[in-house]
Parts: structure tokens; sequence; C-alpha cells
């Protein structure tokens, strides 16, 4: 069910029902007895930056060896611009690689460095002088020709892999964690000149990472992967605010979870009863009476008030403040229900505490609500 | 009288309690220059010490004596001490044909044996790297064991084998490649399987150590760039092997060219090696002043490659 | 870099374990030949086994080379400890180009002139010193010392500098003195290395023949002074038995080493992780 929705998804964003750029179809990949990539389908479009995102042994470098040629599929195939590549060694296909440790040859200069894929097809020694000097220009890197890597700065090594990658204009260029060896200020800031430089050059994408905030930044479409599946593909927005399940909600962000059942189902409003009462949503998908179900809520769409609220809306409930936890732009509180639950609430600090005694604190019996259109209805 | 002995005596345990006492807070304090001092020593004095008196003697005159060396320092009548050196020994080994050839001979040896261990080596050591989890450890260990094991008894082995009526004569004439026994023990040929033999351990060894650390995804981004394997080979993963190759070939070439027992064993009289000769030197001619200059002629033939080696060794243990 | 052999890889690696194998196996088979003629076989038989227990030169020659190996392997430990520790954990000291060269040295010096430098040395302190007297067990463990504890150095410098400083830091971080985290943390996680050093130091010293050759008198025999003046003159059966001994000893005692190694291995990067807090 969910292979048909991701088809869907596909299609609906080219626009016309032509065989998409990269189309991979029932992948399988086992190690053992540890099946890593499990009978998986996946469109992408020309030009797009995919990411795949998901914790360590989800499957998704394994998906991305598999793309590159260093692994071969059990079952599956992997077509690139209409071409089979399942059984295609790596170095006969039109892709490229950014790896994770860079994988800079440390015995070669970084204009070696660039200039070795261009060697291996051939080209005139004038074509590869050109192109290596206009890919350290795109990386800024001009006048660091000469260096080795080992001479080079973390920053300045990533996009010496990057400029080898792209030199040799692949079809497709998969990066594998491209920026998790960064610190975070400066993984912050390539984050953007990675997206920027993709759209200069117009090269399909395919990030994996593992950091949620990485794939939301990069990423035009992303699919989060558990166990070796896909548990769900969108864009950024449509994975963060539409998850269609605890894993995805819970993955990226973080997310208050209820279970429950759903009561009346009418023109995509829900009434579903749970453990802390009725709660009404509303976010057009249509769920059958009396199906079981989790509701999520995000700590941000939670409004806190410590004196009750005038207009008393459906979602209303009661709790203690437990804990406070101030981060700056925003301060996270703990509140326990009546029932034991612990929910998250986060709120920006529009003003400044100074010495006064804080608006809300501990031990404060405050009022929780939110609106109908935030409940995110998980199915699984 | 016996109290006072007494007292003598508690004195004395007393003394010596604060003797032991003292002594323990001196080896606290010092015990870090006390670490040092032992095998410095140690080292000095049955290490450093030797080669200078082999280098005294080797500038000696031969004397129908024990030691048969003539002192290089005498004592003169009125106390003035007199120094005579003499370069006698040296300038005899180069007049001297034999030993001029037997050098020669000597690192042709080596130098063939170490190329030849090298072609084996390094396919073997690739072949370990690629194995698997449960193979690398099992023939990591099959190299390790004959390493092991008594060279003697290893190069024994091969007397066996390429006896006239060896296994290996025997084989051949059963399959009817030959009618008569080919002669391979006692021959060069017989020295160079020995050397293979024995040295090969040392090759693979540290060309695993290197190829081990080489970050795999090297290879793969050479071929992500459209490198065949062959030309990965040749422009990735040789290249980076060098300080292995290196230090293989030097482990390889410095013992064998200095080698006794192989060619001894297996060449007989037919093959002469430096090491041999210096051996027979020794212990037939009793001519020590030759036999030292010859051992210090050896030394430089070999303080090349020795600080090389050094070198490369110091790297490895800087990457660390 | 697992599974990814080529089948050219494959067949060198057949080639070189049946390259290093075959003699062995072949020698070993051969010493149960009935025949007096090694390459004649005359049946199956158990004879030079017998013939090898009977012969008094050879205990004799296996008591003196065993007891030289024990007080090498020993010495040549405690020794190489030392100089490790000092090389890798004492920072820098005066001498110690000089130090550090002098305990390299041994491992690529020809034998014919370690041994031919120490047979010198101990003939000249004869001379002046009256001692040795003879030349023997004394002479030979001496020389034996000196090569091998190069060799337990190499191990346990090895080891030391793989170890990561990070356990001792901690201890000294919670009030040990240096010579405390010396005896209560580095000498225990040493030990491994200090075992597979022994062993080493106690094989080098069984295996060598030139050395003890140089430094030894006449009529002290270790055992391969004995084995390679009877092999000089061409094959025999009885040698063959002894190797075949020797090698199932060494065999063995190997196998338990490196298994001792492998354990240490796995339980060192468990220490290591807790130590430097990873995962």
């Amino acid at each position: 069910m969910e292979d048909e929705l991701i088809l869907d998804s596909a299609i609906s964003q080219s626009g016309k029902k032509e065989k998409p750029f990269v189309q991979i179809r029932g992948l399988t990949k086992k190690f053992g007895a540890i099946t890593a990539v499990d009978n998986i389908n996946l469109d992408i479009s020309q030009g797009e930056l995919f990411c795949l995102l998901g914790g360590s042994g989800c499957g998704k470098s394994t998906l991305l060896r598999m793309l590159a040629g260093f692994e071969f599929p059990e079952a599956g195939t992997i077509s690139i611009d209409g071409i089979d590549m399942s059984q295609v060694p790596a170095y006969e296909r039109p892709t490229n690689m950014m790896f994770q440790s860079y994988a800079l040859f440390p015995h070669m200069n970084v204009g070696e460095n660039i200039a070795f894929g261009l060697q291996q097809d051939k080209i005139p020694k004038a074509e590869i002088t050109d192109r290596v000097n206009d890919i350290l220009k795109l990386v800024e890197l001009e006048g660091y020709i000469k260096r080795r890597p080992q001479q080079l700065s973390g920053g300045q090594r990533q996009r010496v892999a990057l400029a080898r990658a792209l030199v040799k204009k692949p079809k497709l260029l998969l990066l594998d964690e491209p920026l998790a060896a960064l610190d975070k200020k400066l993984r912050k800031q390539t984050q953007f000149e990675l997206a920027n430089i993709q759209e200069q050059v117009g090269v399909t994408f395919i990030v994996v990472t593992h950091d949620q905030e990485e794939a939301m930044t990069l990423s035009s479409r992303m699919a989060v992967m558990d166990m070796g599946k896909f548990k769900q593909i969108g864009t950024p927005t449509e994975i963060y605010e539409f998850p269609e399940s605890r894993f995805v909600a819970d993955f990226i962000g973080s997310a208050n979870i209820f279970e429950g059942k759903v009561i009346s189902s009418k023109g995509g409003k829900l009434t579903v009863s749970t453990d802390v009462g009725e709660v009404f949503a509303s976010n057009g998908r249509s769920i059958t009476e009396g199906e079981k179900i989790w509701l999520g809520l995000r700590p941000e769409k939670i409004y806190l008030s410590k004196a009750k609220p005038k207009n008393i809306g459906p979602n209303q409930i009661k709790g203690i403040v437990e804990e406070i936890g101030y981060l700056g732009e925003t301060s996270i509180y703990k509140i326990r229900l009546k029932n034991g639950q612990i929910i998250d609430v986060s709120a920006p600090n529009q003003s400044r505490p100074m010495s006064r005694v804080r608006e809300i604190t501990w031990e404060d019996m405050v009022y929780l609500n939110w609106e109908p259109e935030s409940v995110m209805l998980l199915t699984s | 009288m016996n109290i006072g002995m007494k007292n003598d005596i508690s004195m004395k345990v007393k003394n010596q309690n604060s003797i032991v006492d003292r002594f323990l807070r001196r080896l606290q304090e010092n015990w870090r220059s006390i670490v040092i001092i032992i095998p410095f020593v140690w080292l000095l004095m049955f290490f450093l010490f030797p080669f200078f008196i082999v280098a005294k003697i080797s500038l000696a005159e031969i004397k129908i004596a024990s030691p048969p060396f003539t002192s290089m320092v005498e004592w003169a009548d009125g106390g003035i001490m007199t120094i005579r050196i003499v370069f006698d020994n040296f300038l005899y080994i180069i007049n001297d044909s034999l030993y001029i050839n037997t050098y020669l001979n000597s690192v042709k040896i080596a130098s063939t044996a170490t190329v030849i261990s090298l072609l084996l080596g390094y396919p073997i050591a690739y072949g370990i790297v690629r194995s698997g989890p449960i193979a690398k450890p099992i023939l990591l260990f099959m190299v390790i064991l004959p390493f092991w094991t008594s060279f003697l008894l290893r190069v024994y082995a091969w007397m066996g084998l390429l006896a006239d009526q060896g296994t290996i004569n025997s084989l051949l004439i059963a399959l009817g490649f030959i009618n008569e026994p080919i002669q391979m023990l006692y021959s060069e040929f017989a020295v160079y399987i020995g050397i293979v033999y024995t040295y090969l351990p040392f090759m693979i060894l540290p060309l695993y150590a290197n190829m081990e650390k080489l970050d795999s995804s090297l290879n793969e981004a050479a071929a992500d760039l459209g490198s065949k394997p062959t030309n990965t080979f040749f422009k990735v993963t040789l290249p980076l092997t060098m300080p292995g190759v290196i230090a293989g070939s030097l482990l390889v070439f410095i013992p064998a060219s200095g080698e006794y027992v192989i060619p001894d064993l297996l060449g007989g009289g037919n093959v002469q090696m430096i090491g041999r000769v210096l051996f027979n030197e020794f212990s037939r001619n009793t001519d020590w002043p030759v036999a030292s200059a010859v051992a210090i002629a050896m030394l430089f033939l070999l303080v090349f490659p020795i600080i090389i080696f050094q070198h490369y060794q110091g790297k490895a243990a800087e990457g660390n | 870099m697992y599974g990814k052999r080529s089948k050219f890889l494959t067949v060198m690696l057949t080639i070189g374990m049946a390259f290093f194998y075959i003699p062995i196996i072949l020698l070993v088979i051969y010493s149960f030949n009935y025949s007096k003629l090694v390459l004649v076989w005359g049946g199956w038989s158990t004879r030079w086994y017998k013939v090898l227990f009977e012969s008094e030169e050879v205990w004799a020659a296996v008591n003196m080379s065993l007891k030289i190996a024990l007080v090498n392997a020993t010495f040549a430990t405690i020794l190489g400890m030392l100089a490790a520790l000092s090389m890798v954990r004492f920072g820098k000291f005066r001498g110690r180009t000089l130090f550090g060269g002098m305990l390299v040295a041994p491992l690529v010096m020809p034998e014919v002139i370690t041994g031919l430098s120490l047979l010198v040395m101990f003939i000249t302190l004869k001379q002046f010193f009256g001692w040795p007297e003879n030349r023997g067990f004394a002479t030979i463990t001496i020389a034996h010392i000196t090569f091998s504890m190069a060799y337990v150095a190499v191990t346990i410098q090895a080891r030391l500098t793989g170890m990561g400083q990070s356990l001792e830091e901690a201890a000294a971080d919670l009030g040990a003195k240096p010579f405390k985290v010396l005896t209560a943390i580095t000498m225990p996680r040493l030990t491994p290395a200090l075992i597979s050093g022994w062993l080493l130091a106690f094989t080098l010293s069984l295996d060598d023949l030139v050395i003890a050759s140089f430094v030894s008198g006449p009529g002290a025999n270790t055992l391969p002074i004995l084995i390679f003046s009877r092999i000089r003159l061409g094959l025999r059966p009885d040698i063959n038995a002894l190797a075949t001994i020797i090698i199932l000893v060494v065999a063995v005692c190997i196998a338990i080493a490196a298994l001792i190694m492998f354990r240490q291995q796995k339980r060192d990067m468990l220490d290591q992780q807790l130590a430097e807090g990873e995962k």
C-alpha cells in the first residue's frame, strides 16, 4: 500500500507519465541473515535533491552503494536514465559518489585528485586542465591545486571531494553523509552551499544522512528509512507536518503521542476518544469509524496558559508543570496530565524574564489547547 | 656485654631499616632513571662495545697467539703510548678478488631473492587482506607459524625435497619428465629457494599490515571515477603500499645478504656468500683481523639499507 | 575489504600456503620412515623416535637449550619491557636517539656480525678480567638476551602505543602517582604483550644457531648446534623425528599464544571504548 502511494506521488510530481530518471524496483540486498534493503521501490526525477534519512543500520548506505555499483542486489532493478544498471560495475556507471571519509587519494594533490576521473575517460589534457580549473572555481578552491589532501582543512577536503565527483558531470551524484565530518557551524553554512551548487549544476543528487535537520534543509524530497524499508516519502514539509506513522513522527522532530479510537469521522473531521478525553482532529484524511489510531502533537503546536482560555475550544486539558528547560530562543515545558502522561510543550521566549518571576513556573497548574488542524493522524 | 650486644644488633637492624627505607625512597623518586639505565647499560656493554672491539681488531695485525691479533695500543719504553693502526686488512680484502666476488655474489643473490619474495608475497598479502572475516585470521596464522618454527629445520626440510633422490626429482622421474635426476641441492637455485622460503613471511607481514590500514573507500572512489581494477591497482593501491614494499624488501634483503646457514646447507661449497666466508674465515683460518675487516666491510654494505629501514619505521611510528 | 578476492589472489594464496607447508609435511612423514635412508621408503615406524630418546647427546643439548631459552626469555622480557617503557612513556631523555638505535639495530644486524663481535668481546674480557673462563651457558645466554630483548621491546612498544593513554590519564586524575599508574594500570594491561614477548624470546633462543656457534666453546652444544653438525653431512632420519617433535611443540604454543592475544584484543577494544566514552 505504501509502495503505491510512492508511485502516485512521483507521477504527480513530474506531471506526466514518462519514465522517471532513476527508477528502483523491488530492490533487495541481504548480508547473511540480515536483510539490509528489503524490496524497495523508488522513483526520482531529474534535477531532484533527494535525501535518504534514517538511523545507523537502516539500510540507507547499502542502498546508496548499490546505486554506485559497489554492492549488487539479490533481486530487483536499478535503472538510471532509462538504462538498467543493476549489474554494471561501478567504473562503468554514469554516477559519481562523494564518500563520507571523502576518500581523497593521499598520494595525489588536489589537481591530480580531481583530474583522476577525467583521465580514465581519456579526455584530452587541455580539456582536463580547463575542467579542473572550472570546478575549482565553483567550489572556491582556486590556488589550492598543488596542495595535498593532508594539508587541507576538513571543509576544504569536503569541497575537493565534491569537485572530484562533480567534474565528471555524472548523471547522478551520490553523497554519503557529506557533512558528517564537519563541525556544527561549518555544517550549517555548507548545507546551503551544497544546495546552491546543486542548483547551479543541475545534477540529480541523492544524499544519505542521519541528520534530520540536514535532510530538511537540503532536500526537495526525502525518504525516511527503517529496517531496510521506506517508512514515508515526501517533501520535508509533508514528512514533518503529515507523518503517517509513530516512527516518522518521532524520528523527525519530537511528538506527543496519544492512543485512541475513532468515534466519528465526517468529511475529514474526526472525533477520537483517548485516555485524556475526546480529541478533535481535522487534516483531510478520512479514517473509518471504530479504528484504532494514534494522535501526534508537536510541542510547538500546543498553546500554554496559566489562566483558563476564554473561548473554550474543543481540545483542552489541564496539567501541572513538572520541569522547565530553558533553551534560549524557546523553553520546553514538561507537563504532567491527570493520567500521569507527560506532555512536551515548547513556547518561544518572547520577553526577557529579567529579575521578574517567570510567568509560568514549577508546580503551576496550566491549561493546554491546540487546533484540530494540528493533530497528526498516525495509522501505525 | 650481653645487653650491649643486643643494643648493637638492634642498632644495626634499625640502621639497616633506614638504609632500606632510604633506598626504597630513592627508588621511588628515581625509578624512571633506573628503568632507563638498566637496558641502556646492557646494550652499551653487549651491543655497542663489541663493535668497537671488532673495529679495533680489523685494524690490527695477525699474530700467532691467543687471541690471534696484536694489541693496537702498546706501551713503548718510557711510557709513551704508540698506536699502531694497520689498514693492511682492508687493502687485503679489496685486492683479493675472492672477497670482492663474494660480496657481489651476496648482493646479487640477496636482491634477486628479494624480488622473487616480493612477487610472491605481494599477492599473498593482498589475498589475505581481501579474505573473509573467518579465513583472514587463519591465513595470517598460517603465515606466522613458519616464522616461529625453527629456521634450521625448515631449511633442512628442503634438503629432502631438493636432493638427487629427493621428492622433487623422484616425482619428475615418475611422471616421465626427466630420466636422470637434476642436481638441485648444492646449487644457487637451492639457495634462492631457501632464502625465499625462509624470509617470505618477513615480506608478507609488513605488506599485510600496510594494506590492512588502507581505506577501502579509496579503491571504491577510483572505481567510481571510472578506473578499472587493474588501473586502480597501479594508480592507487601500489603507490599507497610502497612503505610496506620497502619495509618487506629490506627485511628480506638485509638478513639474506648476511646469510650463513642457507648457503652452507643448500649451496654446499658451490655458492659463495659473504656470511659464510666470514664464518669460515673465523673458525678455520683464525685470521681474526681479516675476518673483522670483512665484518666491518659487510656492515658498510648494509648501513644504507638499514638506515632506510629505520627511516621508514620511524615514519610509520609517527603516522600512528 | 572483505570478501572480494579475485581468482588470481586465491590461486596465489593456495600456491603460497602449499609452498609453506608441503616441505614441513614431507619432513614429518619421512620421520616415520623405517629405512635408514631418509628418502627411501621402508614402511611406517617410530624407530627413529626411539633412537632419539635414547641419545644422551640429544638430551644434553635439549637440556642446555631449554635452560638458556628460559633464562634468556625471562631476562629479555624484563629488559625489553624496561626499554619499551623508556621509549614510549618517558618522553625525551638524554641519549634517547642512541638508545633507540641500539634497541632496533639487533633486529636488522646480520647474525654473523653480532656473533663475531660478541665472541671477540668475550675473549677480550677474558684477557683483561679472566672472565668468562669457559664459553658456554653464560656467554650464549648473554648473547641471546642482547638480541632477543630488541624483539621483545618492539612487541611491547607496539602494544604501549596501541593501548593509548586514556586509562593511565584516568588513573592519574583519580590521584595515582606515576609509579602506581605503572604498576596498577600499565603493567596489567601489558600482560599479553609480555607473554608474547616472552614466547618470542624463548623461541628465538631455541632457534638460534649462528650466534650460539660463535659464542659457545668446545663441548657446549645447544640443540641447533647439534642438529647443524649432523645435517651438514646430509639427511638423517633421527633429525626428521626431532624436527617433527619441535614443530609440533611450537605449533601448539603459538596457537595458544594467538588465542590469548585474540581474546585480549577484543577485551581491549571494549576497555578503550569505555575509557573514551564512545557509544
